[in-house]
């Protein structure tokens, strides 16, 4: 039988839910799975529903991973995260296809790419193949949920800036000037850049030396 | 023996030409003057707002960003950034969005790549190509008629709308006729040489009078404040593009002396191409980077949905100047051919 994976020491529960939500925050800290992050998030639906797709794929295929963890040969383990994760992907596209097939529609081609989100084969590859489950889906969870936050926020920023409405409600006074750009990729980018800066100043993370004059 | 006087030690340089960084910007204020007067003279009161909200946007985005490090507004580097952003915009443009443009260009053109001597891209084109993203119809709409009766009592409807707010519906119908390049794209009108040499056209306050520009270009190569090499470039290669295409086909392409006359290119050609921190330094880096936005500007206006693109090619040209700075590094004096 081939070796098993090698385990991680534990941390405590509240601890590995908390690293995922701010201090080790998927989008802010870590800048993982940013593809999907600039390219859906330009309205407020859009980007809830990728985030809790890729919330709801990383904490099941995390569990059974987690479960899997001594059975997965190391040597074909990529192989076998994939083929996990893809039958998640594969129900979760078919359930919001069934449920919205407006906001199906509009993601297009991002929800059968989760697949390729290295956010959830990155927390696989560290954490869930060598914790036990509970510790895995906690961990999945805060990972999620940071993910979700993030993306809504950025969301929600946009469609506000560039469609003067959240939600598909307009909110903005009806003489307000859209900025188009916000709803453009530039704008995804704007608004992310604005987010990490805000998370870094709130975090309290000292400026690069060297930066500035 | 003893010394007299006592020797004094300093690092190198010993020899200074005495310019500065302010002395460079003051010539560019003086070139300016003359195409600054001239759009207030075309387009009145509008005109001189939109140069002075320009203008004072940077600054105060200047003195806030810069709170705390080296740059002082004293270098004169923000004055010239806001009176260029301010040419490049059309009159009739809301007052909020000229602040709010002058803002972008001094914090993401250039207090985020590290302020003064480290902007990639030209500060006072970022701003205009935030404004033409975020908010394309005042920014493709508010022209201004030429010389207008009333230019200097009335402000038209559009500038003073409030913050954040759009400008009344039709507030831009009503104004005025395109620009040439705009008549020439989608009407198929060609302006005469003689309006747009000396500008008595409708279009950005500082792509009108091509002559005025041209001078205060010159005076800028003349003072050497600019490489002339880069103004040059563009425009032999635009002429030369033009000159071809309407040989070929004069029906389909417009002539050279249009194509270097209208729109942005002789502010672009001599005012923003030349910024001398986002361009090439060698002398054949400079000719190539000329060339690529010589190039860009005939591809963009002939063959895209815009009628004018050079704001689009000196930012390109922009990106790609770090690449031809690499391309066309010196080799040091006495190292090995090959070099890295």
């Amino acid at each position: 039988m081939a070796e098993g994976l090698q385990e991680v020491a534990p941390t405590t529960g509240a601890e590995q839910f908390q690293a995922g939500l701010w201090r080790q925050n998927p989008i802010l800290v870590q800048a993982l799975g940013m593809c999907p992050v600039l390219a859906v998030s330009n309205t407020a639906v859009n980007a809830l529903t990728m985030g809790l797709a890729t919330a709801s794929v990383l904490l099941a295929s995390a569990l059974v991973i987690s479960s899997l963890r001594r059975i997965i040969p190391a040597q074909v383990r990529l192989a076998s995260f994939v083929l996990v994760i893809a039958t998640f992907v594969t129900v979760t596209d078919m359930l919001i296809e069934a449920i919205a097939i407006d906001v199906h529609r509009a993601l297009g081609a991002f929800i059968p790419l989760i697949v390729a989100n290295c956010l959830i084969l990155g927390r696989m590859e560290a954490h869930a193949s060598r914790r036990p489950p509970g510790a895995a889906a906690l961990d999945a969870l805060g990972m999620g949920g940071g993910f979700v936050l993030c993306l809504l926020t950025l969301g929600s920023v946009r469609e506000l800036l560039g469609n003067g409405s959240l939600f598909g409600m307009t909110v903005m006074p009806a003489a307000f000037e859209p900025w188009v750009v916000m709803l453009l990729p530039g704008g995804g980018f704007f608004a992310l850049a604005g987010l990490v800066l805000l998370g870094r100043w709130l975090s309290g993370t000292p400026a690069r030396k060297g930066a500035g004059p | 023996m003893t010394l007299r006087a006592p020797l004094t030690i300093e690092p190198a340089p010993h020899v200074h030409a005495g310019t500065s960084v302010a002395w460079i910007m003051l010539h560019v204020v003086i070139a300016l003057i003359p195409a600054c007067v001239f759009a207030v003279y075309l387009f009145g009161l509008a005109a001189l707002l939109t140069l002075l909200v320009a203008t004072l946007s940077c600054l105060a985005a200047e003195r806030l960003l810069q709170r705390g490090s080296a740059f002082t507004l004293a270098d004169g580097s923000a004055l010239v950034t806001g009176l260029i952003y301010g040419l490049t915009l059309p009159p009739a443009l809301p007052l909020w969005m000229v602040a709010m443009g002058g803002f972008v260009a001094m914090a993401i053109g250039k207090t985020l790549f590290g302020g003064l001597g480290s902007n990639a891209f030209n500060p006072a084109l970022v701003g205009r190509v935030f404004l033409q993203a975020a908010f394309p119809a005042a920014m493709t709409g508010a022209w201004l008629t030429p010389l207008a009766a009333e230019r200097f009592v009335t402000l038209p409807e559009a500038t003073l709308t409030g913050p954040f707010l759009a400008p009344a519906s039709g507030s831009y119908d009503a104004l005025t006729g395109p620009t040439p390049l705009g008549d020439w794209k989608f009407a198929g009108g060609e302006t005469s040489t003689f309006d747009l040499a000396l500008g008595f056209t409708s279009g950005s306050l500082g792509e009108t009078s091509a002559l005025l520009l041209l001078l205060g270009g010159l005076y800028l190569v003349w003072v050497k404040a600019a490489n002339w090499r880069i103004p040059a470039a563009i425009l032999l290669t635009v002429a030369i593009c033009a000159s071809l295409l309407h040989g070929i086909d004069p029906q389909r392409y417009p002539s050279a002396s249009f194509m270097l006359l209208s729109g942005g290119l002789m502010l672009g050609a001599w005012f923003m191409a030349t910024d001398p921190v986002a361009s090439p330094l060698s002398a054949a880096g400079c000719w190539i980077y000329g060339l690529v936005i010589g190039l860009l500007v005939v591809l963009i206006r002939l063959c895209s949905g815009q009628p004018e693109g050079v704001m689009y090619a000196i930012l390109l040209g922009n990106a790609l100047s770090p690449h031809i700075d690499r391309w066309t590094q010196p080799r040091a004096y006495g190292a090995a051919g090959g070099g890295s």
